[in-house]
């Protein structure tokens, strides 16, 4: 049974052509996702991620239950509102999700997690609290709107309520502010500055025609994994999963591997991986002719072969871009097998295009 | 609703296939197909002088969402191909039937282009 988040005849109003994700129908575009690509890079553009779901976690030992609970550690975030992105892995050191974690205060953090990684995410965490007599509390009741581009901020601050913008318009990175139900982070996952902002599901619909109305425009899933590609940010289920570490999914910097007692779920495998020598990572690729590169495509180096994990053409660049897990002595060239043919390919870091600007 | 041309024949695959004055054939992807394929970004052409059986993947499409194989509507050999498309792939999301043509053949059997829909079949195949 497929699910709707309350934003969904907002997007029927506004022409969304609507897929299933992760079981909930959800806008791939509104009309063209390449638009509404540049509309994000060169303006402001607003996404429904109200099917991410929302955990707050409360207890007396919060603390040293994320501490136990996350690679990255919550001890990192010294601030009200700081935000943590970390990922959560198994015994095995396999990611069961990636995720960003807000602190409340000390007895309280919120997480965000993946919507298709949503009930082993819960069922993993429920377990793992037990111990710590931390409540765990979904938080269905909030929509989820990012506002994204260089232009959303200012755009955005405009239409929310008076004393939700007047905290919003004090933020640093990856810091957020609560103000009653409301929640305003400015965070994101385009590579461009701006908010996300969790808010009541009712005030919701009426706030999406308020942004639309300044000239956010609805941006769909489909642009949104353009953007996120080109900013090299992992995509869940697609560059890393419960079958590959941290290690070879270019989350290395997000492992706190100090203090070195902190005891955190997986961290005797990934220690073990990474003292017996890490063998592969992820890479950005940049297709040198013509052409689209494609998740599962081989890739081919002169230390052994590799995978293109995501790929896609990179609408700011104007050409194809990829990344690729592949043999970690990999050079600064390699070839891709597109339809029986080797095409040449460049190997940069993953990261090519953000706030405006190429990066390669 | 896409525009659906009444002289053009179609196939299921919604290749549109027009014969020409001169006996040979223009060949290029319906609007339906453009439509529902997305923003087209690279367009990888069939080989000039090949000879293609009907319903052989003969050329990609892709968009910015995923590759699409062309399939030869009619046997024939390939005589020319859309080499604007290189540079402006895009042109199929514009025009379709007309700049977005993507390759001409010369057909084996001139008759063969009979057994394709006509408009209104195409436009009850691209209803179901």
């Amino acid at each position: 049974m497929s699910q709707h988040t309350c934003l969904f005849k907002n997007h029927q109003n506004h022409g969304g052509k609507i897929v299933d994700f992760a079981g909930w129908e959800m806008p791939i575009n509104y009309g063209s996702q390449v638009e509404e690509h540049h509309q994000v890079r060169s303006d402001a553009g607003m996404f429904d991620v109200s099917h991410m779901t929302v955990v707050d976690l409360q207890g007396e030992k919060v603390i040293a239950f994320l501490q136990y609970l996350l690679a990255n550690d919550v001890a990192k975030l010294k601030t009200e509102g700081k935000a943590l992105y970390s990922a959560m892995l198994d015994e095995n050191g396999g990611v069961i999700d990636d995720l960003i974690v807000y602190y409340m205060n000390d007895q309280w953090f919120r997480m965000v997690v993946n919507a298709g990684t949503r009930d082993k995410d819960l069922a993993w965490i429920n377990k793992q609290s037990a111990a710590f007599e931390v409540s765990v509390t979904e938080r269905p009741e909030l929509a989820m709107i990012a506002v994204q581009g260089p232009n959303a901020i200012e755009k955005a601050l405009s239409v929310l309520p008076l004393d939700v913008s007047q905290a919003a318009a004090e933020l640093k990175r990856f810091v957020g502010s609560a103000s009653g139900d409301w929640f305003v982070a400015r965070t994101g996952y385009t590579g461009e500055d701006g908010f996300e902002i969790m808010l009541p599901e009712s005030e919701a619909p009426e706030f999406w025609e308020a942004l639309a109305k300044v000239g956010v425009k609805p941006i769909g899933l489909g642009a949104r994994d353009t953007l996120r590609l080109e900013a090299g940010m992992n995509l869940y289920g697609t560059d890393m999963d419960e079958s590959t570490s941290p290690l070879i999914s270019n989350l290395g910097w997000t492992i706190a591997w100090e203090p070195a007692d902190r005891n955190f779920i997986g961290r005797d495998k990934i220690s073990a991986e990474k003292a017996a020598g890490v063998k592969q990572k992820l890479v950005g690729l940049v297709l040198e002719g013509k052409g689209v590169l494609r998740g599962h495509m081989k890739v081919i180096c002169e230390a052994g072969e590799g995978e293109i994990t995501s790929g896609t053409f990179s609408p700011s660049l104007k050409q194809a871009i990829a990344i690729a897990r592949v043999p970690m002595a990999i050079g600064e060239t390699c070839d891709v097998e597109v339809r029986g043919k080797l095409l040449k390919a460049r190997v940069v870091k993953p990261v090519f295009f953000r706030e405006g600007k190429s990066c390669l | 609703m896409s525009e659906i041309p009444t002289d053009l024949r179609y196939t299921s695959s919604h290749e549109w296939v027009r014969l020409e004055e001169d006996g040979t054939i223009t060949i290029g992807i319906t609007d339906h197909a453009q439509e529902a394929l997305g923003d087209i970004v690279f367009v990888e052409l069939p080989e000039v002088d090949s000879e293609i059986t009907q319903g052989e993947a003969c050329c990609v499409v892709e968009s910015v969402k995923a590759a699409s194989d062309i399939y030869m509507p009619i046997t024939g050999e390939v005589i020319d191909t859309n080499q604007a498309l290189v540079d402006e792939p895009e042109m199929i999301n514009a025009s379709a039937y007309d700049d977005g043509w993507i390759f001409k053949i010369k057909p084996a059997d001139e008759d063969d282009i009979e057994q394709l829909m006509d408009a209104s079949s195409y436009e009850s195949e691209c209803e179901d």
